[in-house]
């Protein structure tokens, strides 16, 4: 995921912004990490370069 | 239209279109197959699993068919530019084929796991998501849309990957629906929808639908094939 993304992308469920915690990342991307709501707090994966947008309910 | 305009509508197709058309078959038809490979599946699966899976797991995700084909060519010829999301991107064919042949930033969603995989291996900026959901507002300059369509009596369906990229549910709108209520949201001011819209899904339902969300609807291109009308649409504010 290119951390230009944090331009284009919210929260799915309240829209508000998210906080990016880079865990790894190469020249381009953030490869694992995780993006945080703002004001839910709600958590949303980030795993071999491609974010978890869905509500929790909507995930495996 | 008369005989010889579509005979030269055929010869001037793009090679966008073309790529596909060999593949001769739309959702309807891999709907089709996908029934006749749940049939062999009860005598043998092991062999059938592993070749698929090896073959990029074709089971799972939504390959490019003769509607993704007209998407792109539709999204090339408009043409889309600025920041453009694919929502359903499946298996990226789509939004790679815009990416190469437009100056557009071109991103793929889909709520599918192997599809968002897949699509990133082609190179294109992918995210789970659900439709246009995890997007701000105003910032996308087009999203294009080549949506699950096909009506599916709730007793046959099948509850798997590829029946979430096949079917629409009973009316065949059911994604169709919630996506036209959202994506004026996200959209730019002089942003744009490419909807690809069957004869099967109700063609008319859906231009109502987004008449009421306050687009204005235009048709892109239209191709006709055996059991169904495609046509994509460009809805505008």
């Amino acid at each position: 995921m290119k951390e230009s993304l944090m331009d284009i992308i919210c929260c799915p469920m309240d829209k508000h912004d998210l906080d990016l915690e880079i865990d790894s990342q190469d020249d381009e991307e953030v490869l694992e990490g995780t993006l945080v709501c703002s004001e839910c707090g709600e958590r949303y994966p980030i795993e071999d370069g491609i974010p978890n947008l869905l509500p929790p309910d909507m995930r495996d | 239209m008369s005989d010889e305009s579509e005979a030269t509508g055929e010869t001037s197709e793009t090679d966008v279109t073309e790529e596909t058309s060999e593949r001769g078959r739309t959702k309807n038809e891999v709907n089709e197959t996908n029934e006749t490979n749940e049939m062999n599946e009860t005598n043998d699966t092991s062999s059938a699993d592993g070749l698929a899976e090896r073959r990029g797991m074709n089971i799972e995700v939504y390959q490019p068919a003769e509607d993704s084909g007209l998407l792109a060519q539709a999204a090339v010829e408009y043409p889309v530019s600025g920041t453009v999301l694919e929502v359903g991107t499946g298996s990226g064919w789509v939004a790679q084929q815009v990416s190469e042949n437009t100056d557009a930033r071109v991103l793929g969603s889909d709520i599918n796991p192997h599809a968002a995989r897949q699509a990133r291996e082609r190179g294109v900026e992918a995210a789970r998501a659900n439709l246009t959901a995890p997007f701000r507002d105003g910032v996308l300059d087009a999203v294009l849309f080549n949506p699950p369509y096909l009506p599916t009596d709730p007793d046959n369906e099948w509850d798997d990957w590829m029946e979430h990229a096949l079917s629409g549910g009973e009316s065949g709108r059911e994604l169709i629906d919630p996506f036209l209520d959202d994506v004026g949201r996200v959209l730019t001011p002089d942003g744009v929808v490419l909807l690809l819209v069957s004869s099967l899904t109700g063609y008319e339902a859906v231009v109502e639908r987004a008449e009421s969300n306050g687009f204005g609807v235009e048709t892109v291109v239209q191709e006709s094939y055996p059991f169904e009308t495609l046509t994509v649409i460009a809805l505008t504010k």
